[in-house]
């Protein structure tokens, strides 16, 4: 059985928002039932451009009911500038979070905004980007290179709990490595390009990389992090729940956390605790 | 809550009887079978009343059962045992909708040298006759087919593929853990040489499984060790669980024909008012060629798991074939080897009942589940109905 958490489980039994809009603005439709999952998403502006109503209709697990809803609910009362701002990940967060197995139902959320709001600016369907790698679900090179980028995927198996593709036959298999590799090969240029980071977005970059990944990571241990300061190359953080107890707190500094930090900001970064 | 439970294909209950079979031999009789004093002797003579117990269920001399820790330690041992007795031949025969415990056995052995013919099943689950006839070979090493599938509940033609074997040289091994319990299974009668069976699908407990090994049969043990088990199975015995499976063998024995009367008739009854009260419902695997306790329905339009977790808020407990309950991301090798099209296979629920069910609890899932495939539907994008209730 899932580990669903509770607000999952309520939007699956109580899913916000069920049907289809009456005239709307923009129609977006992902997925097909051979792939075990599918949603149609419609939305209307009021006068004001903003999102006044959002509905959906999915075929699909409780995971993918849930994200279908929960999407309704984050779109409703943004203007659709705000509206495609929502990434894959803020739908997770908004059930608080997904298990990683079914992140593919947060992806096909974030997949049907587009398209709806594709639809609504007037370009018609969006057409196939790049070329079909995984043939059993019908996922481009594109689509894979782009979930590994944004979500910091490093195996072929979380390519294929965030987009499907490998999860068939898998043949696609040494593609998806490829892919994968391309877009980590890319990393050293990447560096190079942050060398020359202005102070401001050093410490964003910081923060962000924090966000997006350590602070989970040490969530699930019980721990969290905290960014107290930047002074030039020195990281100044606070550890906060098990991580302040933990007798390998300083290994989990040194080896994971400056080395993430290292990696995606600056080579030059240390990271000290401050108690 | 009260629990309606209808998944005995993925494991039962312990039939309280057997339970109290087995206590005391936890801090009572704790001794060691292969001990010197009577203390550890007694607890011998306990494993060989389970052993006649096993044995009377499928109609076996006692000496050929031995006991294991699960039917997948049954399925490797026999299928090491075999090829190990014809290291000269390399090829398998086994059928496409094997359980996990064969199935992923036989596709590492196809990577290791072997080869591996999956005979194929039709559209109602039934067995390919043809094709295994005709791909047998001298090469031919093993013959490993299920006697019922977990899944559909079908069974295979058994006795049929004996005879086909008959003086061949061949080994057949059936993986018959869903068949002994719930139909009659006589090993004599049909002639095969190995079969695994597995306590916890028959109400004993989980750990504990067997496998007959026809006396004479060419034999190598899987796990090497003491001289328990005659050298077969080397491990301290699990005293216990043998005792719950001797116990939990007999009681089933008692209820082959109950389970061959009133629960195929709750069986039936739940089905047909399943498939009356929703529609597009379509029932997967022959009609008349199943386990009594098994029906597998696919509700097309709407997806398993949404399924399972809806009437889990009513306590029900079923099974389903869809992609999105096993992890993976395509819908069950069974159902996909029926040619089921994947838009049924992924709303497909499998019910299998026990004697413990009660023709209340048929018909509290016969309510219930209609009006939750009925709402599930009309969230779906792909049902008629919706998108037009807001016209």
């Amino acid at each position: 059985m899932w580990e669903y958490t509770d607000k999952v489980k309520e939007h699956f039994i109580n899913p916000r928002n069920v049907g289809e809009v009456e005239s709307p603005d923009g129609v977006g439709e992902v997925g097909s039932m051979a792939c075990g999952d599918a949603l149609k998403l419609s939305f209307k502006l009021d006068e004001n451009q903003r999102i006044k109503e959002a509905k959906f209709q999915t075929f699909g697990c409780a995971s993918a009911i849930a994200s279908s809803s929960a999407l309704t609910e984050m779109l409703i009362g943004k203007t659709i500038a705000e509206a495609e701002k929502i990434t894959n990940e803020d739908i997770a967060d908004y059930l608080g979070g997904l298990p990683k197995e079914k992140m593919h139902c947060s992806v096909l959320g974030r997949d049907a905004l587009e398209k709806a709001i594709y639809c609504y600016r007037g370009q018609g369907e969006k057409e196939i980007d790049g070329r079909i790698v995984c043939e059993c679900f019908g996922v481009t090179d594109k689509e894979i290179e782009r979930a590994v980028k944004e979500n910091s995927l490093k195996t072929i198996e979380d390519v294929t709990h965030y987009v499907k593709a490998g999860g068939g036959c898998e043949k696609c298999h040494d593609d998806i490595q490829q892919i994968i590799d391309a877009v980590y090969n890319t990393v050293p240029e990447v560096v190079e390009a942050k060398k020359t980071l202005t102070n401001i977005q050093k410490i964003r970059l910081i923060e962000e990389t924090l966000e997006r990944e350590i602070k989970p990571a040490l969530q699930k241990d019980g721990g969290n992090i905290e960014l107290i300061d930047v002074d030039g190359d020195l990281v100044k953080v606070q550890l906060i729940g098990t991580c302040a107890t933990c007798k390998a707190s300083q290994l989990t500094l040194k080896n994971y956390v400056e080395a993430r930090l290292q990696e995606m900001v600056s080579p030059d970064l240390i990271v000290e605790e401050v108690k | 809550m009260d629990i309606v439970y209808m998944d005995n294909n993925a494991t039962t209950k312990v039939d309280p009887v057997v339970l109290d079979a087995m206590m005391p031999y936890f801090t009572e009789f704790y001794g060691n079978a292969s001990s010197m004093h009577s203390f550890g002797g007694a607890v011998g003579r306990e494993i060989a009343a389970a052993r006649d117990k096993v044995a009377a269920l499928i109609n076996a001399e006692p000496g050929e059962i031995i006991f294991t820790s699960c039917g997948t330690e049954s399925d490797s041992t026999a299928i090491y045992a075999a090829i190990r007795s014809n290291p000269n031949k390399k090829h398998i025969i086994t059928s496409r909708v094997e359980h996990p415990a064969v199935k992923n056995l036989y596709e590492y052995l196809a990577k290791t040298g072997y080869r591996v013919t999956w005979v194929p099943v039709d559209k109602d689950g039934v067995l390919d006759m043809d094709f295994f006839r005709r791909h047998l070979s001298d090469d031919t090493a093993l013959v490993s087919i299920m006697w019922a599938n977990n899944e559909s509940g079908v069974i295979f033609p058994i006795a049929e593929i004996a005879d086909a074997l008959k003086d061949k040289g061949i080994v057949f091994h059936s993986d018959a853990v869903q068949a002994v319990g719930k139909v009659p299974v006589d090993v004599k009668a049909v002639g095969l040489d190995m079969l695994s069976l597995s306590g916890h699908k028959l109400h004993g407990p989980k750990g504990v499984g067997a496998l007959y090994v026809r006396k004479g049969a060419k034999f190598s043990p899987f796990m090497i060790g003491g001289h328990q088990e005659r050298g077969r199975r080397g491990g301290t015995e699990n005293v216990a669980s043998i005792v719950g499976l001797g116990r939990a063998s007999e009681l089933v024995k008692g209820h082959l024909e109950e389970m061959n009367t009133r629960v195929r008739a709750l069986r039936d009854r739940l089905e047909e008012g399943l498939l009356k009260n929703t529609p597009n419902a379509l029932l997967n695997g022959a009609k008349d060629l199943r386990l009594p306790n098994t029906t597998n329905i696919s509700f097309e339009y709407v997806e398993g798991e949404a399924i399972l977790l809806m009437m889990d808020q009513f306590g029900i407990c079923a099974s389903s074939g869809s992609a999105c309950t096993s992890g993976s991301l395509e819908p069950s090798h069974v159902l996909r080897a029926m040619g089921v099209p994947f838009t049924a296979a992924h709303g497909s629920i499998r019910f299998s009942l026990s004697t413990y069910n009660t023709e209340k609890e048929v018909d509290f899932v016969v309510e219930k589940l209609p009006p939750i495939i009925e709402r599930l539907r009309h969230m779906s994008p792909f049902w008629k109905g919706a998108g037009c209730q807001l016209q």
